[in-house]
């Protein structure tokens, strides 16, 4: 193997620390610290991309620097695309995550209506479908759905 | 290489600049409007003369001059092309519906200043994913469409829309980060990130690396496929969104995430180790798909659990992973793409006029508003399968290419997809019934729709129908694009031909520079 080729154990390292503590914020259900899950282990892949390029060389400019002795300047301009796609979206997740405070007090990934609805009538040993098609309204079904709305303060339209 | 290649960027640059113009105009609705209707149907036109000229061969475009594999290529074959036109047809139809409802209801529910540039990038996005012959181009062009499409979820930021749109956003940008994980591996692994190149270097690696790095990126599309056990976000998170959103991300991005996998499977994984594990995903997010669709009682809900449902479908036709199979899964998204965005339309109308999408509390359309009634059954029999609709062609294909292949497994799967046609039709006429022909539970005061919300709507039934006039030729269309994605060597060949490197002009370049010594740190070490 070239030996340009071996990775830097140190940069493979910090990878799996970064990459580690961010699923680890990931799992959480604030949205802040998923966000920040998200920033390091995205850093982490993106150090990752440099490792990919082998070892680090002269400027890749025709003329200045002998070709054998370049870095490889591909992961370079991925690293550079991902680092600004990571910007954008972080600014949008804070955006989120800061009207979802202004909507309910806290920024927390909630439950799936039908999780949650499922769960409710679990643990009041309740049967799951009281529909009997006979034309009568506003079955067990649809009140469970209203209640489940309005609990994280959605209005139905209309 | 051709005349026409100057075709192939216009389905990524005519949305984007329409999106640019938009939003500098962003205080002037109307110039809006007719900027994304133009920006739209010139894509449109584009897709089209692309769909027909391929037919004789792929095109390739070098972005920016430089050649393939340093530089990023654009590639049109017939899947990509069959794909850009269906789509670009969809996302007009969705956005005159979008201008209708605007036009009648005042831009509250869609405003026109954001809508309307959010829209345009989400069809840019969708089109650079098409196009990209290049893993890090095809990962860019999901982020515009995901980046987007997070705007559009959370459309005027009412709570049960950013509860949505957190789940939705937080379970995207998990899967953004599996593939781009994926592909700083791919690199690692092979020295380049295109993917004619790829598709040339893979089978010179470990077998085993070659596997990891299959199940990532599967894992990656898979989330965003929305494949069982990986499909939970989506029932929950689409309804919320306005209509023509839901409708447009119901039709398009989930077939983003198929055609990944598609051209991923083929074109670089080409041995088919995962077609078992594909086939018993395919299997799964059939019938729990399906299951999820018989218990709803939500009409919007209820199209989701049938959306996931059918992804199936295409997955089994990929993963038996021969022409027949490939083409039928080709047709079947095509037919998909159009069918689940009519009955997203239709149901936003339904809403419209009954007050509601419970299907408890809708009842008697049927009377007051037959044509309606029409519109939701046609596309809803197309999807259940009922012949001569194409939903049936594509069907019969899968389960005929199911029943050559004759392992028990693909006998299962034929099975499965039997089974969850009959729930699909079962699902669709409770739904059908309910709304349409159960007595009203309280009478609704008499509206018109607008003529422009039922007027899209209808052109995409009517859409739909034509697949199954035009089905010989279109069929025959997808299994030359089977045929050509199985062969491989269309692609690796427009993209480099020669074996050697693409035709930027930036091998100008490396003629004044020495080529040979040039080559060789780009390439990461040639053996």
């Amino acid at each position: 193997m070239d030996p340009d080729m071996t990775p830097n154990i140190l940069l493979a390292v910090v990878v799996a620390v970064l990459v580690a503590a961010g699923v680890y914020l990931m799992l959480e259900r604030s949205l802040t610290r998923i966000i920040i899950g998200i920033i390091l282990a995205s850093n982490g892949i993106n150090v990752l991309f440099l490792i990919a390029g082998g070892a680090a060389g002269g400027p890749p400019i025709v003329g200045q620097t002998d070709a054998a002795e370049m870095s490889d300047p591909l992961p370079q301009a991925l690293v550079l695309t991902a680092i600004v796609i990571t910007l954008g979206i972080t600014a949008f997740v804070l955006a989120m995550a800061y009207r979802s405070w202004q909507l309910n007090r806290h920024d927390e990934v909630q439950d799936d209506l039908e999780d949650r609805r499922i769960a409710r009538i679990a643990a009041a040993n309740g049967a799951i479908f009281a529909d009997d098609d006979s034309g009568d309204v506003g079955g067990d079904l649809d009140e469970d759905a209203a209640v489940a709305r309005d609990e994280t303060g959605g209005v139905r339209r209309r | 290489m051709n005349d026409l290649s100057w075709l192939v960027p216009l389905p990524v640059v005519l949305p984007l600049t329409g999106a640019g113009l938009a939003l500098a105009l962003w205080r002037h609705a109307h110039a809006q409007r007719v900027i994304s209707l133009a920006a739209l149907t010139l894509t449109l036109a584009a897709s089209l003369a692309l769909l027909w000229h391929v037919d004789t061969g792929p095109l390739v475009v070098d972005a920016g001059g430089w050649s393939a594999p340093v530089g990023i290529n654009l590639v049109a074959d017939r899947l990509a092309s069959l794909m850009l036109a269906i789509s670009s047809a969809v996302t007009l139809a969705v956005l005159v519906y979008s201008l209708a409802q605007g036009v009648a209801d005042g831009d509250e529910e869609t405003p026109v200043a954001i809508f309307h540039p959010t829209y345009l990038v989400l069809a840019a996005g969708v089109a650079i994913a098409f196009l990209s012959g290049d893993l890090f181009n095809l990962f860019v062009g999901f982020e515009v469409l995901l980046a987007a499409s997070y705007v559009l979820i959370t459309l005027s930021g009412s709570a049960e829309r950013v509860r949505a749109g957190t789940i939705y956003v937080v379970v995207a940008l998990l899967s953004s980060l599996i593939f781009l994980l994926a592909i700083a591996l791919t690199y690692a692994a092979t020295g380049t990130v295109n993917m004619a190149q790829l598709a040339q270097r893979l089978p010179e690696i470990d077998p085993g690396v070659a596997l990891v790095l299959q199940l990532m990126l599967l894992l990656a599309f898979g989330i965003k496929a929305a494949i069982f056990p990986l499909s939970a976000w989506l029932p929950d998170s689409y309804p919320t969104a306005p209509a023509p959103v839901t409708a447009v991300f119901a039709g398009l991005l989930t077939k983003v995430g198929v055609y990944a996998i598609l051209r991923t499977q083929t074109l670089l994984f080409p041995g088919g180790r995962a077609d078992d594990l594909l086939m018993w995903a395919a299997l799964a997010t059939m019938v729990v798909g399906i299951l999820g669709a018989v218990a709803q009682n939500d009409i919007k809900r209820l199209l989701s659990f049938t959306l996931v449902s059918h992804i199936g479908f295409m997955i089994f036709g990929i993963a038996l992973s021969d022409e027949a199979g490939v083409a039928a899964a080709v047709f079947y998204v095509v037919h998909h793409i159009t069918v689940q965005t009519t009955l997203f339309l239709v149901a936003g109308l339904i809403e419209r006029r009954g007050g509601s999408t419970s299907l408890d509390q809708l009842g008697g359309l049927a009377k007051i508003a037959p044509l309606l009634a029409v519109l939701f059954f046609v596309p809803a029999m197309n999807l259940a399968g009922i012949p001569p609709f194409s939903g049936f062609l594509g069907k019969v294909g899968l389960i005929q290419a199911g029943v050559a292949v004759g392992t028990p497994l693909a006998y299962a799967l034929v099975a499965g997809s039997v089974v969850t046609s009959l729930l699909t039709l079962y699902a669709l006429v409770k739904a059908w019934n309910k709304a349409f022909w159960q007595t009203a539970p309280e009478q609704v005061a008499p509206m018109h729709l607008p003529r422009g919300m039922v007027g899209s709507a209808a052109s995409l039934v009517v859409l739909g129908v034509g697949l199954t006039v035009v089905a010989g030729p279109l069929y025959g269309y997808t299994e030359r694009a089977a045929g050509d994605l199985r062969a491989r060597a269309p692609y690796i060949e427009s993209v480099l031909p020669g074996g050697g490197r693409g035709d930027g002009v930036s091998d100008d370049v490396t003629r004044d520079a020495d080529l040979e010594e040039l080559e060789d740190p780009l390439d990461g070490g040639e053996p």
